[in-house]
């Protein structure tokens, strides 16, 4: 083996990977493909915020309509998170648990939200629940409407976080506690529940993640009204639209912070669970 | 343990029969909640867009499609998608190899990059790149004094697309790079083959699977970027304006049926998106399916042969 492995011919410098964690063509592509992509823009856009000073950054953000418009997208997030988390797992346990004809079907329609543009959901929502709705129902211009397009959006996260957790969760638990006497309501509260909240809370947090930055679904239906139905995303648009870039890109650090604070906590989450699973 | 069973076992059948007729309801009340939620959230307000893109009969729906800033729109689109998913896929795999087979410092770095477009706001990618390549930001001047026109163009819209796309051939290979290990390919090495042909004959038919899930992916993003697409475009109408833009402009125009109309073209591609991402996952999962028993040196067959087996290049190495 040990002749073989010296026979081997020298490939370090290859910009395919190599075996022996070598050569840096490689990493050297994929360092300028995310710089030049992801770091320099992002980089320019913190730079952007915060090169007044924090003075400057502060009175950008806590203008009146820019606050109004982050405090309004924070809470939304938060509310459609808590409903997500709720259906969510409902909906993860019919897919896992229940059978009917049509299950398939309705297993694949959870990923439209993922597939639809969502300027087309926007519109789709205010077809249905707009001025013109056939069922009377018109949340338009609204701050229900947010809600809606945000329910929308992220209905695949905590579906798609709990339903593979159920799938494995060994039912031997659940009989031996219905056995032992606990009826459905206790089963559900005691032995599946607790094993599925690392699960809710991982697709909450990027249904969250999602919400406070989205823009395309809720654009439309939301009517844009500052202080009562103007989203932080939108907001932006505005700014940038009136040629006012510092305070688009203030408030725009506010969102990429929490994302980031989510993204970290999420990546720690994840690794322990990882590790958790793997037999060191 | 087996005393509870017992002991269960024998209080009776009428508690059990009892239990059995709640949960059979609960289990109905639960599935009916579910479907109503989602006919109402999903499957009604699509088929309404349907509905009424037709209320008029077919004709006006051709109108719409035949219509200059609509076509203008639909190739723009087409082209955007074109440049964008070739870069992402190609660089996409140098990038996940880089991240998963090398070791070098700032690695850490690149993985978290990789995420990041999946955590931001669209708008604030567009608003990023306009601060980087707008007429106003040195390099965007200097690029306008070169005669190369990034923002309200074609090549902003591409970096545009590139960014939300970034992440989905890459999360989607890692991964499968993680699973196969690198007996394989080592193996190949051993053999005297060059790392060309070891990615051709070892590791890309090991990868192909999460590069295909990871384009279509790509796919959808890039033909439904909506947010980015629309701060670095400015949407000039039939010059700029993609898709997803025209729907905007069109609603904005009262005009329903011409919304109506580019909104069912996104949409149907859309479902040809979904059906693709049903097909690979049952692909997928037939292929993890049985697990074929693999020598630890078929890699070396496998160079050999012109059509790679492609079971068993997912198991882990057997060594």
């Amino acid at each position: 083996m040990t002749s073989a492995v010296d026979a081997r011919p020298d490939h370090r410098s290859g910009v395919l990977g190599s075996y022996d964690g070598r050569g840096f063509m490689g990493p050297g592509l994929a360092a300028l493909y995310l710089g030049l992509i992801v770091l320099i823009p992002i980089t320019a856009l913190i730079w952007q915020s915060v090169s007044g000073g924090l003075d400057s950054f502060l009175t950008a953000v806590t203008r009146p309509q820019a606050f109004a418009a982050i405090t309004l997208t924070f809470l939304m997030s938060l509310g459609v998170v808590l409903i997500n988390a709720v259906m969510g797992t409902l909906i993860a346990w019919v897919l896992v648990r229940d059978d009917f004809p049509g299950k398939r079907l309705v297993n694949s329609l959870i990923d439209l939200p993922f597939a639809l543009p969502t300027i087309v959901t926007g519109l789709t929502l205010l077809t249905l629940y707009g001025p013109r709705s056939p069922f009377g129902i018109n949340v338009a211009y609204a701050p229900a409407a947010i809600i809606l397009a945000l329910l929308f959006v992220t209905l695949p996260f905590v579906v798609r976080s709990v339903q593979p957790v159920l799938l494995e969760l060994d039912r031997d638990m659940e009989e031996a506690a219905a056995s032992l006497g606990a009826g459905p309501g206790t089963v559900v509260r005691r032995i599946i529940l607790p094993n599925l909240v690392p699960a809710i809370l991982t697709g909450g947090a990027l249904a969250f993640a999602r919400c406070i930055g989205e823009f395309g679904s809720v654009v439309l239906i939301s009517g844009n009204i500052p202080f009562r139905t103007e989203v932080a995303s939108v907001y932006i648009m505005g700014q940038v639209e009136a040629d006012q870039p510092g305070e688009a890109a203030a408030v725009s650090l506010v969102l990429l912070v929490t994302s980031l604070v989510l993204l970290v906590t999420f990546d720690l989450v994840r690794r322990r669970v990882s590790h958790h699973e793997e037999p060191a | 343990m087996t005393a509870a069973t017992t002991s269960a076992a024998a209080t009776g059948a009428r508690p059990v029969e009892s239990t059995a007729r709640r949960r059979r309801a609960a289990r109905l009340g639960v599935r009916s909640i579910v479907l109503l939620y989602l006919l109402l959230l999903l499957v009604l307000p699509v088929a309404m867009v349907f509905v009424r893109a037709f209320e008029g009969g077919i004709e006006p729906f051709l109108k719409a499609m035949a219509r200059p800033s609509f076509q203008s729109a639909f190739w723009l689109t087409i082209q955007i998608a074109c440049i964008t998913i070739p870069v992402t896929t190609v660089m996409g795999v140098i990038t996940a190899l880089a991240i998963v087979r090398r070791r070098f410092p700032g690695r850490w770095l690149l993985n978290a990059l990789v995420d990041l477009p999946f955590a931001l706001s669209p708008v604030v990618i567009g608003l990023s790149l306009f601060l980087v390549y707008g007429v106003n930001s040195p390099l965007g001047g200097w690029l306008q004094s070169m005669g190369i026109t990034v923002i309200f163009a074609m090549p902003g819209m591409v970096l545009a697309t590139i960014f939300v796309c970034l992440p989905f051939v890459i999360r989607e290979v890692i991964p499968v790079l993680r699973e196969i290990g690198t007996d394989q390919e080592e193996a190949a090495y051993t053999l005297g083959a060059s790392p060309w042909r070891t990615f051709w004959r070892v590791t890309l038919p090991a990868i192909r699977w999460g590069i295909m899930y990871g384009v279509i992916l790509t796919t959808a993003r890039a033909l439904g970027e909506y947010g980015a697409v629309a701060i670095v475009s400015g949407k000039l109408s039939g010059k700029t304006e993609t898709l997803t833009t025209h729907v905007e402009e069109r609603y904005l125009a009262f005009d329903l049926v011409g919304a109506y109309t580019a909104s069912i073209v996104l949409g149907l591609l859309a479902l040809v998106v979904l059906l693709g991402m049903q097909l690979l996952q049952s692909g997928r999962l037939r292929r993890r399916g049985p697990r074929t028993s693999d020598t630890p040196g078929s890699a070396g067959s496998r160079l050999g042969t012109t059509s790679p087996a492609p079971d068993g290049a997912a198991t882990p190495g057997g060594t």
